[in-house]
């Protein structure tokens, strides 16, 4: 039986530290004019430069520094004014030329923070969350570990190498220490790559695709005793690729860790494994002596000077920040904190913005993506947005019952429809032959039906007992198959019983 | 004999029709057919390509095609620079059999000036050393005396000059390798301004330090090669976007009256052979007489040039070729079921490295390494600088500097093989030069009277000031014929019964 998280929490504080990796979207690499293009076929798009042939040179992908500062200014960095480029020393197969290419201790972006919300009992609570630098460096290729039976190094028969990764820009943006969080720190931790998210998407760098490795995140985690001022012992848990396993990981690190403590074990300094099945995390590398990367700046590169001038117009054109475009939505929407807060949750804000866009009703695109799509997402253990079901489904869904052609119910078959890949709403509809039956005589053919199979029903409605309509009403629908609109067939069933 | 000629005397006999190209060519295949088994200049010969570049140059001269003033000329070139499809080894077993899938810049320039490429020439391994008897294939043979070192590491191509197998040559100078080569086999040798000509194609050894540059046996051939490689390449970030300089017309100017000539009182005396010391001095003499002003100039620092310049190579080499580990090209040792992709790295490395470059390695892993990074790699930075200001300053009291190319003549093969030191002392007098990325120039002095050897005399200008070597070397090189009567290469000894 583990620890309950309330007991870590009583006890200790936890201390976050995280580290992001996004893969920014530039349409070449961050050294050769080599394609991005993610999942296409191995070793297709290489050249010598990112393939690392003896006698090819780096040239630095002006895009992916503008990016780069787009990200330091969205985030409230300061822009060096100079910064360089340095090589990480270390021998893996899938790095070409065994050494990355990276920034050490002369960032291009430094000193920032970034405040995040997160919806509690005691009400919504605000964190800023220090940021350390912003920097860029190249992505390694990618090893394939065939025969094994893990898919890992070990076992395996012999390993595939696609180098289409290779030298894909990479930003990393790293926090400082983040203490202060106490019992919410899974909570921040996921609000602050979900913030970072936004930014990154409003800012259009990179298409944020944690579940493709576009965006990465590593959560550093170490508690301490109440009440001290010593760090404890970190743990570096990678593979961590969805909001919700950002929010998993550290509340599972911190009972591990607690764990351990109240045994009077240590913790090890290492790198963890999360495991989405189990939310726990594996131990990977161990971290206790330090690795040495024999970083020395890259003499193939020029150092990077950008122009001031240019600096200040990128960050004249920064984008609107989402946190204040959240407010925006919220005011004209009229949305109290809590739904807000629970669509933020949901992640479904982006896509009822663009339902609303699309022309439906604010209330009730929320409505259908936190209600039933949001039901079948669970059901499925995916995020609404992942659904093959858009925006522009639901606005039409959404006018189909505004003009009373579908009944909610009918809407709730068409949804699930669509999401089985049926077709857009109007082909459903189509196919299925989905209409509201509001013709009178159809109607009251399905009543009279239904008072001969329950006259004592009839009976007890006649004499003023309008509740017991109920039972009518719903056999009339089960005849029309629910294609019926309710509130007609009560007009109607009252009106011909005197009522 | 035409191959005895100089290459613009070529390039007049192409164009007068004299002779074509094809001609011209096959005259240097059977000369290297004749003597290569002896001097052992070229690892690879490709006359198949070599004819077929010859005959395409005919043929454009035929049609009336505006042709460059090299066109049609063979060339011979250092193994260190990739061209597509040709075995490129850089004199080590680790590149055995490899075919680079693309072309240098500098071969394509070359190709765009339809220089006629007749093979790869010897090197010492990865172009460390000055002996050539580092190469894996087995050493260089000096024309002069067959039992000598033609200087390295570039030996092959000024080997090939001296031998009369190409008029032409590319070598690779990080710290003297193509100037003191170029001095003991009594050639031109031209190191040009780090980032004159561009180095995409050329396998690094220390990137902040290589420079490839043209290897003549006159100073005008060496002037018409150095504009046809030279120039702003977007490959190379390190490239200068800047317009060449006139060295051409430098070249064919030679005027040094009113000129001041600066003498490093450092780089002479103790160390230096009394015949070369004669020669050096003799040379001086003439310029004066030409008109020019000879001045005295002190530069303290160079005494740690050597010093830092042996934390700054090794260091830059050790991550360089970090990328030969057999996954993608060259040997692979070892490869077997149940061994892994670091035993098979280790087992290639210790197989494909020879002893200089494995010590070079060790060498740069040590001084980039954690707690040793200040003391050596950051304070050979520190060293660099202070010798760039030590140019600087010498530069304010003369146009040019001048010293000896090289401290002795060419010594025997096998004389210096197990003295590391006593063979990094043969660059003293080149390697600030390549440390402060200015460029230098060595034309033949005369013979030491003790050995009747070449001698080297260098000349210096400041970065982008190439033209000056030009102008200066012409006005020598003149000067020192006239007295001479005939080149000095008409006294080539070694090779005397066949040439």
């Amino acid at each position: 039986m583990s620890l309950k998280y309330e007991d870590v929490i009583a006890k200790y504080e936890p201390v976050l530290g995280l580290e992001v990796h996004v893969e920014l979207g530039t349409a070449s690499k961050m050294f050769c004019g080599c394609n991005t293009i993610f999942g296409a076929e191995p070793n297709t798009q290489t050249c010598p430069v990112c393939l690392g042939l003896p006698g090819a040179l780096p040239v630095v992908n002006e895009k992916a520094i503008e990016y780069t500062i787009m990200i330091g200014l969205a985030l409230n960095c300061s822009i060096a004014p100079f910064s360089r480029f340095a090589r990480k020393n270390y021998f893996y197969p899938d790095m070409p030329k065994n050494f990355q290419t990276s920034q050490y201790d002369e960032p291009i972006c430094i000193n920032g923070f970034l405040d995040v919300e997160i919806d509690t009992d005691e009400g919504i609570k605000k964190f800023r969350v220090e940021i350390e630098r912003v920097h860029m460096e190249e992505d390694t290729g990618k090893s394939l570990h065939m025969g094994g039976a893990t898919g890992r190094i070990h076992g395996a028969d012999y390993s595939l190498l696609d180098y289409n990764r290779a030298g894909i820009p990479l930003v990393e943006i790293v926090t400082k220490i983040v203490p202060g969080t106490g019992k919410y720190a899974p909570e921040v931790a996921r609000a602050y790559v979900a913030e970072l998210r936004d930014i990154l998407r409003s800012l259009n760098v990179s298409d944020v695709k944690m579940e493709q490795g576009s965006l990465r995140c590593d959560a550093n985690v170490s508690l301490r005793l109440i009440g001290s001022d010593v760090l404890g012992t970190r743990s570096e848990t990678k593979n961590v690729n969805s909001l919700r396993s950002v929010e998993r990981a550290v509340r599972g690190e911190m009972i591990r860790h607690a764990e351990l403590l109240n045994k009077g074990e240590r913790v090890v300094q290492e790198t963890r494994h999360f495991q989405e099945d189990t939310g726990l995390t594996r131990s990977g590398r161990s971290k206790e002596q330090a690795e040495d990367y024999r970083y020395f700046p890259e003499p193939d590169l020029v150092p990077i000077v950008p122009d001031a001038t240019w600096i200040e117009t990128l960050r004249a054109a920064l984008p609107e920040k989402p946190s204040t475009h959240r407010k925006r939505l919220q005011e004209a929407w009229s949305v109290p904190d809590k739904e807000m807060a629970s669509m933020i949750n949901a992640d479904v804000l982006e896509i009822v913005e663009a339902t609303v866009n699309l022309g439906a009703d604010p209330a009730k695109a929320r409505g259908w993506w936190l209600g039933e799509i949001a039901r079948i997402a669970n059901e499925k253990d995916v995020t609404a947005a992942d659904l093959p079901i858009t925006p522009k489904d639901v606005a039409e869904i959404v006018a189909l019952v505004a003009a009373g052609e579908l009944t909610d119910k009918l809407a709730r078959q068409v949804i699930e429809a669509v999401i089985a890949g049926e077709g857009r709403p109007s082909e459903v509809i189509e196919t299925r032959g989905i209409k509201v039956v509001s013709d009178d005589g159809a109607l009251m053919a399905a009543i009279e039906k239904a008072i001969a199979a329950q006259p004592e029903v009839a009976e007890k409605v006649r004499g003023g007992n309008l509740p017991a309509a109920g039972a009518l009403i719903g056999a009339v629908m089960k005849e029309t198959e629910g294609q019926a609109d309710a509130a007609k067939v009560r007009e109607l069933l009252l009106k011909h019983l005197g009522q | 004999m035409i191959i005895k000629r100089n290459a613009a005397d070529m390039a007049a006999a192409l164009a007068s029709g004299e002779t074509t190209s094809v001609a011209l060519t096959q005259a240097h295949l059977d000369r290297i057919a004749e003597v290569d088994k002896e001097v052992h200049a070229f690892l690879h010969v490709d006359s198949e390509g070599a004819l077929a570049q010859a005959a395409l140059a005919d043929k454009k001269r035929a049609a009336g095609e505006k042709l460059s003033p090299l066109a049609g000329i063979p060339l011979a070139l250092k193994d260190v620079m990739v061209q597509k499809g040709i075995p490129t080894t850089c004199g080590s077993k680790m590149l055995e059999g490899w075919r680079p899938p693309y072309d240098s810049t500098v071969v394509s320039k070359l190709r765009a000036a339809d220089v006629v490429i007749l093979g790869k020439t010897n090197m010492d391994e990865f172009a460390m050393g000055s002996s050539t008897e580092n190469s894996a294939y087995g050493p260089t043979h000096n024309p002069w005396d067959l039992s000598r070192i033609p200087g390295g590491s570039g030996g092959g191509s000024s080997a090939s000059l001296a031998a009369f197998e190409a008029p032409l040559a590319i070598g690779t100078d990080t710290g003297g390798s193509i100037r003191q080569p170029a001095a003991v086999t009594g050639t031109v040798g031209v190191k040009p301004t780090y980032g004159g000509v561009s180095r995409y194609g050329l396998v690094a050894f220390s990137s902040s330090l290589d420079q490839a540059g043209p290897c003549a046996r006159t100073v005008l051939d060496a002037a018409l090669l150095h504009e046809v490689i030279a120039g702003h390449d977007p490959k190379d970030s390190t490239s200068i976007n800047a317009p060449v300089p006139a060295i051409v017309a430098a070249a064919k100017n030679g005027n040094v009256k009113g000129l001041k000539i600066g003498v490093i009182k450092e780089l002479q005396g103790e160390g230096y052979q009394a015949g070369v010391l004669n020669r050096f001095n003799e040379s001086l003499e003439l310029l004066a007489g030409l008109g020019a002003e000879i001045v005295e100039v002190s530069c303290p620092y160079f005494e740690y040039a050597l010093a830092a310049y042996y934390l700054i190579a090794p260091s830059e080499c050790s991550s360089n070729l970090a990328r030969f580990d057999a996954m993608r090209y060259g040997i692979r040792v070892g490869d077997a079921s149940g061994v892994s992709a670091e035993e098979v790295m280790n087992l290639t490395r210790e197989v494909g490295f020879g002893r200089e470059v494995k010590r070079r390695i060790i060498l740069g892993t040590y001084a980039l390494s954690s707690g040793y990074y200040d003391a050596y790699y950051g304070s050979a930075q520190k060293v660099r600088t202070l010798i760039k200001q030590d140019f600087d300053n010498a530069f304010l009291k003369a146009d040019v500097l001048v010293s000896p190319t090289a401290p002795t003549t060419a010594f025997k093969i096998g004389e210096k093989a197990d003295d590391p030191i006593a063979m990094y002392l043969n660059d003293i007098a080149t390697i600030p030069v390549n440390m402060a990325g200015i460029c230098g120039m060595s034309l033949p002095s005369g013979l030491a009277e003790e050995d009747n050897l070449p001698t080297g005399f260098q000349i210096m200008a400041p970065a982008m000031k190439d033209d000056r070597l030009y102008n200066v070397g012409a006005a020598l090189e003149a000067a020192l014929l006239s007295k001479w009567g005939a080149p000095i290469l008409s006294h080539v000894s070694g090779l005397g019964a066949r040439a």
